[in-house]
């Protein structure tokens, strides 16, 4: 039988563990309300708007009439404008890291730049609109176009690829780097043998998070002058007559899906509102769709590497 | 303190020689004028508590300290039969590392196939030809008594071998790029008795050809596999001798008390 000192015991024991109850219920309440809310708000889009998602109204061009109305060229206009995002933010973003990470001395010049390019990762998008109004649209003359798009949102998700991409470095082990040293590499060799390959998971992962979210700003895009209604698509390259030169799509004027759906949010017909439901769907599942990619390209690359 | 030349100990030629070598990690003086001899095509061990600075003075020979800032080097490592102090900034630390070898304490085999792993160290070099590469890591595969083993899966990730065979891997690598002197740092103290013994055997064959340094923590194996052995101190070689003369009459009280387990 429990003697007199081990039921005191217990009793203690039990009153630690009230508390251990209930912190694990309100973690538990507390993560359940965000993906609740989360699948709330998807479930009234997919109401909303589900009806409207047919083969039309991808290929149809916006229009007067809510039912003939397609999110054609905003699509297209995301798509393009993802394209320039990519371009221009990967090759900066990975080429930054690689030199922070492994090139720059460690002195204070270094460090400032760090905790810049972690602050410019909380500038607001609206901002980085302002800039890209200013200097792409203005200074360099490139108009409201697919272009300077892709270089505002480039400039946005450019701190999430290079924190990304810093740390995958980082998580490759100081004893691989010095294997390779010690054969005699370069630290061009070391880097573009070893560390990209192996960072690659993680710099995939950047990218797509980075591109997920560039998908979804509205704001600097609208700040650099997106049109809230077109009816044609960029030019395609040497079609049409003249024919059309190679980049000409890129100073075309242009949509995105967020500035289709805002656009019709705004309008008083409720007929438009279920396009914009649609439209909102169409972006959400694309965002979950590049996530989803991210999550496993990360998981295939982890798969080889055991350390 | 008037001291015995060590490099007269030696009976074979030097392969390489420190001379009052210093070592410095920013402010901490690391090694204290350490006259080393390395003799040629033998083993020779470097035994010593932890922090005693045997595995930075193995570092020193193939430059590993310039990758991170703030390390400086006073003094001479000479490299026969060259005759040039590798140390020296005028050197390349890449030639350095391209004459001289190294195996780590822990089998750090790349995130690659096999095949990739040896061939590793001539691709730096710029070979490409892919009979020359085959020819080349079989060579190394079977000087490192694994050739049987993965022969038939030359494709197969590194990782996928056991840590026993990963070192011995790491060994090939090392081999590969026929280098002058290899380096071994702890090579065994992530391994199993069993492979421990595979490796020591090894290190016996490869120093017909290659001249070896190594640092242990295990006396006995120091015992074991070397010709001559340099027991260090607080960044001091204490003393240096033939291994059957050092562990049977030490000359010092020091090495003495550690190769009797007093202290370590």
């Amino acid at each position: 039988m429990a003697s007199k000192e081990s039921m005191e015991l217990r009793g203690v024991i039990a009153r630690n563990q009230r508390w251990d109850l209930i912190v694990g219920t309100v973690g538990l309440l507390a993560t359940a309300l965000g993906v609740i809310i989360l699948t709330l708000l998807f479930l009234d889009l997919v109401l909303d708007g589900w009806r409207r998602l047919t083969p039309e109204f991808f290929l149809n061009f916006p229009s007067r009439r809510p039912e003939e109305a397609g999110i054609l060229s905003a699509w297209v206009g995301s798509a393009l404008v993802m394209i320039v995002t990519a371009f221009t933010a990967v090759p900066l973003g990975v080429a930054a890291a690689i030199y922070l990470e492994e090139y720059a001395p460690k002195n204070w010049v270094t460090e400032l730049i760090e905790i810049n390019v972690t602050n410019l990762a909380a500038v607001p998008s609206i901002i980085y609109g302002l800039l890209a109004l200013g200097l792409f649209v203005y200074i360099l003359g490139f108009g409201h176009s697919i272009l300077t798009a892709g270089l505002t949102l480039g400039l946005m998700i450019l701190p999430i690829i290079i924190v990304a991409t810093r740390e995958a470095l980082r998580a490759i082990p100081v004893a691989i780097r010095e294997a390779a040293y010690a054969l005699g590499a370069t630290r061009w060799q070391v880097v573009s043998d070893h560390l990209i390959p192996y960072a690659s998971g993680g710099i995939y992962t950047g990218v797509i998070i980075g591109l997920s979210r560039a998908i979804g700003e509205t704001a600097p895009v609208i700040t650099i002058g997106a049109l809230t209604f077109i009816a044609f698509l960029p030019p395609i390259p040497f079609s049409g007559d003249p024919p059309a030169g190679p980049f000409d799509w890129l100073f075309s004027p242009f949509t995105v899906l967020p500035i289709q759906m805002f656009n019709w949010l705004s309008r008083p017909q409720s007929a438009f509102h279920v396009n914009a439901a649609a439209t909102g769907i169409v972006i959400i599942v694309a965002t979950l769709a590049m996530n989803g990619i991210a999550i496993w390209l990360r998981s295939r690359i982890r798969a080889k590497l055991k350390w | 303190m008037s001291e015995q030349n060590n490099a007269t100990i030696v009976s074979e030629p030097l392969k390489a020689e420190t001379r009052k070598f210093n070592f410095y990690y920013g402010d901490n003086h690391a090694l204290k004028n350490v006259d080393l001899p390395v003799a040629e095509r033998m083993v020779t061990a470097l035994i010593g508590p932890s922090g005693c600075g045997k595995s930075t003075l193995l570092r020193s020979f193939n430059r590993m300290h310039d990758l991170y800032p703030g390390n400086r080097y006073e003094g001479e490592i000479r490299l026969y039969p060259d005759d040039v102090n590798l140390v020296s900034p005028a050197v390349d630390p890449i030639e350095i590392r391209m004459r001289i070898s190294m195996v780590f304490q822990k089998p750090n085999p790349f995130p690659k196939t096999i095949f990739e792993n040896v061939a590793y160290g001539l691709m730096v070099r710029g070979e490409k030809r892919r009979s020359v590469l085959e020819e080349k890591v079989e060579e190394a595969l079977r000087g490192a008594a694994l050739w049987e083993e993965v022969k038939d899966r030359l494709d197969d990730l590194a990782f996928n071998l056991s840590g026993g065979q990963q070192q011995r891997l790491c060994i090939a690598r090392a081999l590969a790029a026929d280098p002058e002197i290899i380096l071994f740092d702890e090579p065994t103290s992530a391994l199993d008795p069993i492979a421990t013994a595979s490796i020591e055997e090894l290190i016996a064959e490869i120093k017909e050809k290659v001249t070896i340094l190594i640092v242990t923590h295990n006396m006995q194996q120091a015992a074991r596999i070397s010709d001559y052995t340099a027991f260090m101190y607080l960044g001091e070689l204490v003393e240096f001798g033939r291994t059957d003369e050092l562990f049977v009459r030490p000359r010092k009280k020091q090495t003495e008390d550690y190769i009797t387990g007093r202290f370590g």
